[in-house]
């Protein structure tokens, strides 16, 4: 790391080492408890603390029993199928309405656009709790409260607004004659679509994905609320078990669930990299 | 030319535009485009030359009036039913195809088959000498050679009528005139009908069978270049047109094919009556720089002239642009060939220029 400027006066030099402390304590604050579960998770004990053996790293004190209770013990088998069963499907809904929306309100000629885009935002804004409470009422008055595509539809609407927003993004770079192009060559709309606009907003509509399948897979709120029991989801059962049976059990599952964000993420990273790519290099 | 064809193969007939209801962007448009023809519509930007572009292509619809294509009205086609090929000025190549999948898309889209589809693609690139570059994506050629795949792309599907908006705006200067060169030769090689949106006055003159000037949604003039840069119609067509010089004055008397004009400085001169037609009205002369005489012993006798003062003198290589003090404008500019036995005019010196009175325009007001 370089120092500061030789033409730094005093109070810049102390600026610039304490701004590199305030930095560091940021993400202290942000990780450690992040990074904590992970080595805990492989405790030998039944704790939730770091045991003398795991201090002295003694491979003794260190076992993956958590995790084979994690992957055997039908506790947290069925929340884990349930979360994989309602996420794939929240985030296909999401993904397919999401990007028609987005695509329909980067029309010029669309009434009321920001009107529209604000309600279809409005998940992501509005308190979960009460976003919650509304779709429990809701569901309920329709008979969707406690069943499976109850808690899939809450779900999309919730992963919706990632949606609009990534796709709304790459569209902005979108160049409308490339449409007109394709349909001067005689591509029909759906041709067009599939064949041209498709593929070059693919990255925004994958992140947005993305973000939408995080968000039904780590939501708690909301499937409280519109789900049973039959619909218990991981974090669901993180919650509770946290409450009624505290099992190190537990810091297995967050580890399975930040290994898979941090995949997720990254897969986001390395499309956002080939989108920029592709439209750094595009012409015009 | 071949204009074997007579019958209009693209008409405008009474085409009216409008965006929001109120102003015309298009005002009762009538144009008729035999098949073959190179049509240039030039104007400045805003003058509704690119919204009648568009409504060939179908992009835009017509407020009023009739697009016949062939003799068939196509106001209720779509874009992609209507079969005409389309240059973009910033060439509008898919960036996530090659070059040949770009050509292909056409293709593809019409169900060809994929060796014909190939033997077409192959040609269509040699014949914009992009022959070498079919594996490339659009982002791996510069501008010029992505210009010449968008050519060939919309070439490549065989339309009759291709629509180019601007294609060459993006480039510079020197491409410029190449591809120019090459549209040209490609659209009368193939016989295809062409219309060309330009705002670039030298590419309309040197590309055109007939130019379309455009002004506030009216078509002001559709004549060749040169009947255009020589005999303009009106005052704005002779200002846009070239360079120009433009006095104002009052007819005072008419002959035939001349009229005399007092000019507002009191000066009379000699001009071709255009649209003046009575003694008494008000008129702009139009007179192209390089028409003005003032060597005495080349203009006709009788011949009135104007005294003048040479303000500035600006050598070019192949001609002098000399600026004069000229009833009371400062602006009138003449230019003169850079011959062996040209004078060389210096400021200060005080001269006295005429002209022959079939160049000098007099036009409306």
């Amino acid at each position: 790391m370089s120092g500061p400027p030789i033409y730094a006066t005093t109070g810049q030099r102390i600026w610039f080492y304490g701004f590199r402390v305030i930095c560091g304590l940021i993400f202290f604050f942000l990780i450690a408890p992040i990074i904590v579960i992970i080595p805990l998770s492989f405790n030998a004990q039944d704790f939730f603390t770091f045991t003398p053996e795991m201090l002295r790293f003694d491979p003794a004190g260190y076992s993956t029993k958590h995790y084979a209770d994690f992957f055997t013990n039908e506790a947290w088998q069925v929340p884990l199928m349930n979360s994989l069963k309602i996420a794939p499907v929240a985030t296909l809904i999401s993904v397919g309405l999401g990007t028609l929306a987005a695509i329909g309100l980067s029309q010029s000629h669309v009434p009321f656009r920001r009107a529209i885009m604000a309600v279809l935002i409005s998940p992501m804004i509005v308190p979960l709790i009460i976003s919650a409470a509304g779709m429990y009422f809701f569901y309920s008055r329709i008979g969707m409260q406690g069943t499976y595509w109850g808690v899939v539809l809450a779900h999309a609407a919730l992963g919706i607004p990632f949606v609009i927003i990534t796709v709304t993004a790459t569209l902005v770079g979108f160049d409308r004659s490339l449409t007109r192009a394709a349909a001067n060559m005689g591509a029909g709309p759906v041709t067009t679509f599939f064949r041209v606009q498709m593929p070059l907003i693919l990255p925004g509509v994958i992140s947005g994905g993305l973000f939408a399948f995080i968000t039904s897979f780590d939501e708690v709120v909301v499937v409280l609320f519109v789900g049973s029991a039959g619909q218990k989801t991981l974090p669901w059962q993180m919650f509770t078990g946290l409450r009624e049976q505290i099992s190190p059990t537990i810091l297995a599952a967050a580890t399975v669930l930040i290994s898979i964000s941090i995949l997720l993420l990254a897969t986001l990273e390395i499309l956002r990299r080939r989108s920029e790519r592709l439209r750094g290099l595009s012409p015009g | 030319m071949d204009h074997g064809n007579d019958a209009a193969f693209v008409e405008f007939e009474r085409v009216q535009k409008s965006y929001d209801g109120e102003t015309l962007v298009v005002k009762d448009l009538n144009l008729s485009m035999p098949k073959g023809e190179f049509l240039t519509m030039l104007g400045p930007s805003g003058s509704g030359k690119t919204t009648c572009l568009m409504m060939l292509a179908g992009f835009e619809t017509a407020t009023h009036g009739d697009i016949r294509l062939a003799g068939k009205p196509i106001n209720n086609i779509p874009p992609h039913k209507r079969g005409i090929g389309m240059v973009f000025q910033n060439y509008a190549l898919f960036p996530h195809m090659s070059v040949a999948e770009n050509l292909s898309f056409p293709l593809e889209v019409r169900k060809m088959g994929k060796s014909e589809r190939e033997a077409k693609i192959k040609r269509a690139l040699d014949m914009v000498q992009m022959g070498a570059f079919g594996g490339r994506r659009p982002s791996q050629l510069s501008g010029g050679q992505q210009q010449r795949v968008a050519l060939a792309r919309a070439l490549v599907f065989e339309p009759e009528l291709v629509l180019m908006d601007e294609p060459l705006g993006a480039l510079d200067k020197q491409l410029r005139e190449t591809l120019q060169f090459e549209i040209t030769r490609l659209a009368h090689n193939l016989g295809i009908t062409v219309v060309y949106v330009t705002h670039d006055q030298t590419e309309a003159l040197t590309m055109s069978d007939r130019v379309a000037v455009f002004e506030a949604g009216k078509i002001q003039q559709l004549a060749p270049p040169s009947e255009l840069y020589e005999k303009p119609m009106n005052s704005f067509v002779a200002q846009f047109i070239g360079e120009n010089n433009t006095l104002e004055g009052k007819v005072t008397q008419i002959d035939g094919a001349t009229c005399t004009v007092q000019l507002d400085s009191g000066d009379i001169i000699d001009a071709m009556p255009v649209n003046v037609s009575h003694v008494g009205e008000r008129t702009k002369v139009s007179i192209r720089p390089e028409r003005v005489e003032f060597n005495k012993s080349r203009l006709r006798e009788g011949a009135h002239t104007l005294k003048a003062e040479v303000l500035e003198f600006i050598y070019m290589g192949d001609i002098f642009r000399t600026r004069l003090r000229v009833a009371g404008t400062d602006d009138f500019v003449i230019k003169t060939r850079n011959a062996p036995d040209q004078v060389r005019l210096s400021p200060g010196d005080q001269i006295e220029i005429g002209w022959l009175a079939e160049d000098c325009r007099a036009l409306d007001a």
